[in-house]
């Protein structure tokens, strides 16, 4: 490459291979600056900050503040509210988890082998998570009235009791939860539709020749190996999307009824941003963070591993 | 496959025949509850925006009203909360992101890929460490910066903290590694600036990571109520979802069917923008993949 470009150019317009280099180095400087500057004001920056701001007392406005150690720390252990939420939170992970990835990938597995439909189901089950969950979560609300609602109405006239989805404490998680799922099937779905597309048809006449042509058998011996990666990294977005559940929260209970759906972001957003306890909020966003980290590294490990072209 | 293997097998017993479209219709059977489900709130929402109040709690659901209420129910949304300019806000704060999100991260994956300077290993690193990250971690201490610099309650406070995105970065990098080598070098000898190589030559190679990511950023800041809700407080710069919200608590959120009108209203832009371009949100998950 080199030798055919010096035919062509004038030996001494070619750049010389160190001052090549020295190009190579200044660009890269450049080029990586404003991304690495604002990488340390948006991301670095603010962590260390937390860390710091969580063994203090500051708070908002306050002229002063004082070094408290880990008093913050044993203040969230003992805090009712904190518990509650740390609970609900987990409540809502273990059944949304499960939920929106098996479901998602019973969808995906039925709609993958279907032709002139697929289209159409893949469309209404994504609806959702184009749609602005706010808006959406408002209409939820109509139609769980416990008396005037849809869904009351249509259980009513199938003989069950009506239920007070939204304020019956024992309720109000598994609702929320429904809702979460409800989201993001279908961005879940399309993940394991990639999925299932990229596993070569011969697999599955191999497995016909051995005789296992049930579509259980199928499932077991094929599909759910091949799917394994996709699965794992589902699973693991799964968790940090309903770990960060909030939207629900703030719109249709803010918390109620009497805590039952007090999460933990959003316990944290009322502390930091509506009572301005500052140093207490960093605390609590430490300890959300230290749920969510090992989810995301091995998201992001994940990622690296599976992004290449 | 179905049709050329029934061709070229000798036609199936009937008992076969017969499981075999019990079993189709126990899939579609499946999959309509399933799309019922998921279509339910957009169909509540459509027929409550044109239904008049004393109709949408009635005790059998109708699709379409006795009597066609939406043009008092839209009047009244758009006349009581300042929807369009909601939308707007929208349009400012997503596109403003964007684009600064491209104008930084491309050259810097480029530089990521391609450049050999120092502190690349480590600015890789910090990147990844990023990815990690979740967005509401920083949160706090920025409201406290953009408070202190009294710049809560701008367009600017809600698009900053979202200017760098790691992940812009990550999925960049990824895809200008497979850019041949053999191509920029000739640039070089050519006397093409890195800066010419990285904006006329490698980037409209890019073009499907662009358009996919450019889908999942718009759409994350397009729903996202938290971070516009900490450092918004005035109606008029409300992004879709907090106007929705404040439209929600306000005395109107009792006339159902104009916050039917107005939530058709905030969702419309993005689920008509996705009917049109399916397929290139569809890729651009599948690209992504991350939320």
């Amino acid at each position: 490459m080199t030798t055919v470009a010096a035919q062509i150019t004038p030996l001494d317009a070619a750049p010389p291979a160190s001052r090549q280099r020295w190009i190579e180095r200044l660009a890269g400087l450049g080029f990586a600056a404003p991304a690495f500057i604002l990488l340390v004001l948006t991301n670095l920056a603010p962590l260390a900050a937390l860390a710091f701001l969580s063994f203090t007392n500051y708070e908002l406005g306050a002229l002063d503040f004082s070094f408290v150690g880990l008093k913050n720390f044993g203040t969230a252990l003992q805090d009712p509210v904190i518990r509650r939420s740390v609970t609900n939170t987990l409540l809502y992970v273990a059944i949304v988890v499960p939920g929106g990835v098996l479901i998602s990938l019973l969808v995906a597995i039925l709609i993958h082998r279907r032709k002139r439909t697929r289209a159409l189901y893949e469309v209404i089950y994504f609806l959702p998570v184009t749609s602005t969950l706010i808006a959406m979560a408002t209409m939820w609300q109509f139609m769980l009235h416990p008396t005037l609602g849809l869904i009351n109405q249509a259980l009513k006239s199938l003989g069950f009791a009506e239920a007070a989805f939204l304020s019956e404490p024992r309720l109000v998680i598994p609702t929320l939860a429904a809702i979460g799922i409800w989201q993001l099937v279908g961005f879940n779905m399309v993940l394991f539709l990639a999925g299932l597309s990229a596993i070569p048809r011969d697999l599955y006449e191999a497995v016909d020749i051995d005789g296992a042509s049930h579509p259980i058998d199928r499932f077991l011996k094929v599909t759910w190996p091949m799917l394994g990666p996709t699965t794992m990294f589902v699973t693991v977005t799964t968790f940090i999307t309903a770990f960060k559940i909030f939207d629900t929260v703030a719109v249709m209970t803010r918390g109620g009824p009497g805590g039952a759906s007090e999460v933990l972001l959003y316990a944290i957003y009322l502390e930091g941003f509506q009572y301005f306890h500052m140093s207490y909020a960093a605390t609590l966003t430490l300890v959300f963070l230290a749920f969510t980290l090992v989810f995301s590294v091995l998201q992001t490990f994940i990622l690296d591993r599976r992004v290449h072209y | 496959m179905r049709i050329s293997a029934t061709i070229a097998r000798p036609p199936a017993p009937v008992a076969v025949r017969m499981r075999r479209l019990v079993s189709l219709a126990l899939v579609h059977a499946v999959l309509i509850s399933g799309a019922v489900f998921m279509l339910l709130p957009f169909v509540f929402m459509l027929t409550s925006a044109i239904k008049p109040p004393g109709e949408i709690f009635e005790a059998t659901f109708r699709l379409w009203p006795r009597q066609f209420y939406g043009w008092q129910n839209f009047d009244s949304a758009l006349n009581t909360a300042p929807l369009l300019r909601f939308l707007f806000n929208g349009l400012v704060v997503c596109g403003g992101i964007l684009v600064v999100q491209l104008l930084v991260a491309i050259p810097c994956a480029y530089a990521l890929a391609k450049l050999s300077f120092p502190g690349r290993p480590i600015l890789f690193s910090l990147v990844l460490l990023g990815l990690c990250i979740p967005v509401q971690a920083p949160s706090l201490p920025l409201y406290i910066a953009f408070a202190e610099l009294g710049i809560l309650n701008t367009y600017l406070s809600m698009m900053l903290p979202f200017f760098l995105s790691v992940f812009a970065i990550f999925l960049f990098r990824q895809f200008f590694k497979s850019y041949p080598d053999e191509i920029i070098q000739a640039a070089r000898l050519d006397g093409v600036g890195e800066f010419e190589i990285v904006w006329r030559i490698v980037v409209p190679s890019a073009w499907p990571a662009i358009a996919a990511f450019s889908i999942f950023s718009v759409v994350a800041h397009w729903n996202d109520l938290y971070w516009p809700l900490i450092v918004v407080s005035d109606t008029k710069l409300a992004t879709p979802p907090l106007g929705m919200m404040y439209f929600a608590d306000s005395e109107l959120g009792s006339n159902y069917g104009a916050l039917a009108a107005g939530a058709t209203i905030i969702t419309a832009p993005l689920v008509v923008a996705f009917l049109i371009a399916r397929r290139h949100f569809i890729a651009g998950i599948t690209m992504t993949g991350i939320k």
